[in-house]
């Protein structure tokens, strides 16, 4: 029973191992790996009931009792975010073939795609601060192979940055892990908890918390730390990019929710505002970098950065609406950013360029297309009845419970200008005068098909809200009480 | 003791950062190699130098060294020998592609 939590590293894991041998049969190939993918979605579905229902499950791998060996912890919080990465995955490995060369294919691609799923999976995991550090290895090491995947000129120019950035921000990772240990004296992020809320020091904890939270912020692209990211994210192939946009930065924010609601709220009137803060800022200068981008994969990649924005905020604002406006903007954005991604892709691929002032009138020859585009749209900016509203009224009200007005006027506007970069995408893509260009209809329904069944999710996680709302709730809830984690792995869990 | 290996760190730290300013990609690479030796001097510092026994499977042994700042040196240790010689690689590729290892160069615009 307790070895389920093994599971949503093992399923990945093994998939990659078991496709790098298949990489020369390419059909053979993508069949296992959508297969792979489905059971995958299938397994973390099952657990995640399986936690909702009989409560969470953890691992004590080795049969090491808690805090001296390395635990892996599902709760509802990483199940869910497990899951939600799931779908991420099989939609990419069902929109693949479509767009990734043959070459390419048989070059490993799925095998990568399965690792830095294992990363990300084990960093949503794991109980313990190290291990979080290993993980976020393996997927950046899959992350690597991913951005050069093809080799072109401007793929090495920009992977170089990506590589030196993320490899800088892991050392200082290492140095803020070994500062802790030297203040608390363990790693394991329950008795970090514990020992932090029981802690005499709190100006060093505060210290150290600002030193990793620099390091999340820049693996998660927060202000002043996200220069790195637009650029790098597009110049992969489409799929990569929904992979990257979709799970990287929101591994650097679930890292930031689970440490800061767990261990580092010994001041929270000085990370409350360097949330607060940074979160607004991010917002706005992300949707300015959308707004002044041309090119349609730039404004998606631009577009990630605002959201990440709010659920800074709603972290800073901690109280029960925030952190579920959180967690909702989390799990919604991670599968809209996967799909605008994909369609992004799928418009470059069918007007032969990316830049936006030379597209036009492509509505009459992609209809179907363009409307999923302007819908994705409306979700960013958080239009009622889809799913980015949702998220964002639990942060205006949590906000609003906390006296920040300054912050809601921030979010509001920020929403605006995303539906303007957005909708003007749209407009010069879609609508005036321009050669229509044709395309070969059914390669292009192949494309639409797995953003479609993102875009499926979206919606319901709009429109069904009443069916999740009260789980996300829970959590926020739970991750406002940190006791219930320490007990959870200390004490039971077995 | 202790002293002595966190300046050491800490002026690896001050040499890394001043390398991976600089324009030419062999450099920042030395940069990256030395600041991970920085951080592992750091945490091999940080659970104490020198504290007498092994950290041995014996009843009733006081003041031996701990073991997990150790087993995460190595951990880390690891993994950053495996990102550099990527990164070697990877810079080796970049630069005969692009023809150039001078980062000002290889800034790129929006359109490409």
């Amino acid at each position: 029973m307790t070895n389920f939590a093994i599971l949503p590293i093992l399923i990945p894991f093994l998939a990659g191992i078991i496709l790098a041998f298949t990489h020369n049969r390419i059909l053979l190939t993508r069949r296992l790996a959508a297969l792979f993918a489905l059971v995958h979605l299938i397994t973390m579905g099952f657990l995640l009931y399986k936690v909702l229902i009989d409560g969470s499950i953890v691992l004590e791998a080795g049969d090491w009792i808690a805090p001296y060996g390395i635990i892996l912890v599902l709760d509802p919080l990483s199940t869910l975010l497990v899951l939600t990465t799931s779908i991420i995955l099989l939609a990419v490995v069902w929109y693949a073939p479509s767009s990734v060369s043959e070459e390419q294919e048989s070059f490993y691609f799925y095998t990568f795609v399965f690792l830095l799923v294992t990363g990300v999976s084990g960093a949503f995991v794991t109980g313990d601060l190290f291990n979080l550090f290993v993980f976020f290895e393996v997927l950046l090491m899959a992350s690597y192979a991913l951005i050069t995947h093809g080799g072109k000129k401007v793929q090495l120019r920009e992977s170089i940055k990506y590589v030196l950035i993320n490899l800088f921000s892991s050392m200082l990772f290492v140095t803020a892990v070994s500062y802790i240990y030297a203040v608390l004296g363990t790693v394991n992020m329950a008795q970090l908890a514990e020992r932090a809320a029981a802690s005499d020091q709190p100006g060093i904890i505060t210290t150290v918390a600002i030193l990793l939270f620099f390091v999340f912020a820049t693996k998660g692209a927060a202000f002043p730390l996200y220069y790195w990211m637009p650029h790098s994210y597009i110049v992969p192939n489409p799929v990569v990019s929904a992979l990257f946009g979709a799970l990287l930065t929101k591994v650097g924010v679930y890292s930031l929710l689970r440490t800061f609601t767990l261990i580092f709220h010994q001041q929270p009137e000085i990370i409350d505002q360097l949330f607060i803060w940074v979160g607004n800022l991010t917002m706005l200068l992300g949707v300015i970098g959308a707004l002044a981008s041309r090119n349609i994969k730039l404004i998606v990649a631009y577009n990630i950065i605002p959201a990440i924005g709010f659920m800074l905020v709603g972290i800073g604002i901690f109280n029960h609406d925030g952190l579920s406006g959180s967690i909702y903007y989390l799990l919604q954005d991670m599968i809209v950013k996967a799909a605008l991604f994909l369609l992004a892709g799928t418009i470059a691929a069918a007007a032969g360029t990316s830049d936006i002032n030379k597209m036009g009138g492509m509505i009459r020859s992609h209809p179907v297309l363009g409307w999923m585009f302007f819908v994705a749209g409306l979700v960013l900016a958080g239009v009622p009845p889809f799913s980015g509203f949702i998220g964002k009224l639990l942060l205006v009200r949590g906000a609003f419970e906390k006296g920040e007005a300054v912050t809601v006027i921030i979010m509001l506007l920020t929403s605006l200008l995303i539906l303007l970069s957005i909708v003007r995408a749209f407009i010069r893509i879609f609508w005036g005068e321009g050669e229509a260009i044709k395309q070969q209809k059914r390669h292009n329904a192949r494309r639409l098909l797995p953003a479609g069944f993102l875009m499926l999710f979206t919606v319901f996680l709009g429109v069904g809200a009443e069916a999740i709302l009260p789980t996300v709730q829970q959590i926020a809830d739970y991750l406002l009480n940190p006791q219930a984690y320490i007990d959870l792995v200390l004490k039971g869990g077995r | 003791m202790e002293i002595i290996m966190i300046v050491l760190a800490g002026i690896l730290f001050g040499f890394a950062v001043y390398n991976i300013l600089q324009k030419r990609l062999l450099r920042i690479i030395i940069g990256t190699a030395l600041l991970s030796h920085a951080a592992h001097l750091f945490i091999l510092t940080m659970g104490k130098l020198k504290r007498g026994a092994a950290p041995v499977l014996v009843d009733g042994t006081e003041n031996y060294t701990d073991p997990l700042p150790q087993a995460l040196i190595l951990t880390s240790i690891v993994i950053s020998f495996g990102v550099t010689s990527l990164l070697l690689v990877l810079a080796y590729r970049a630069v005969k592609t692009n023809g150039t290892d001078n980062m000002e160069e290889l800034r790129g615009n929006d359109h490409d």
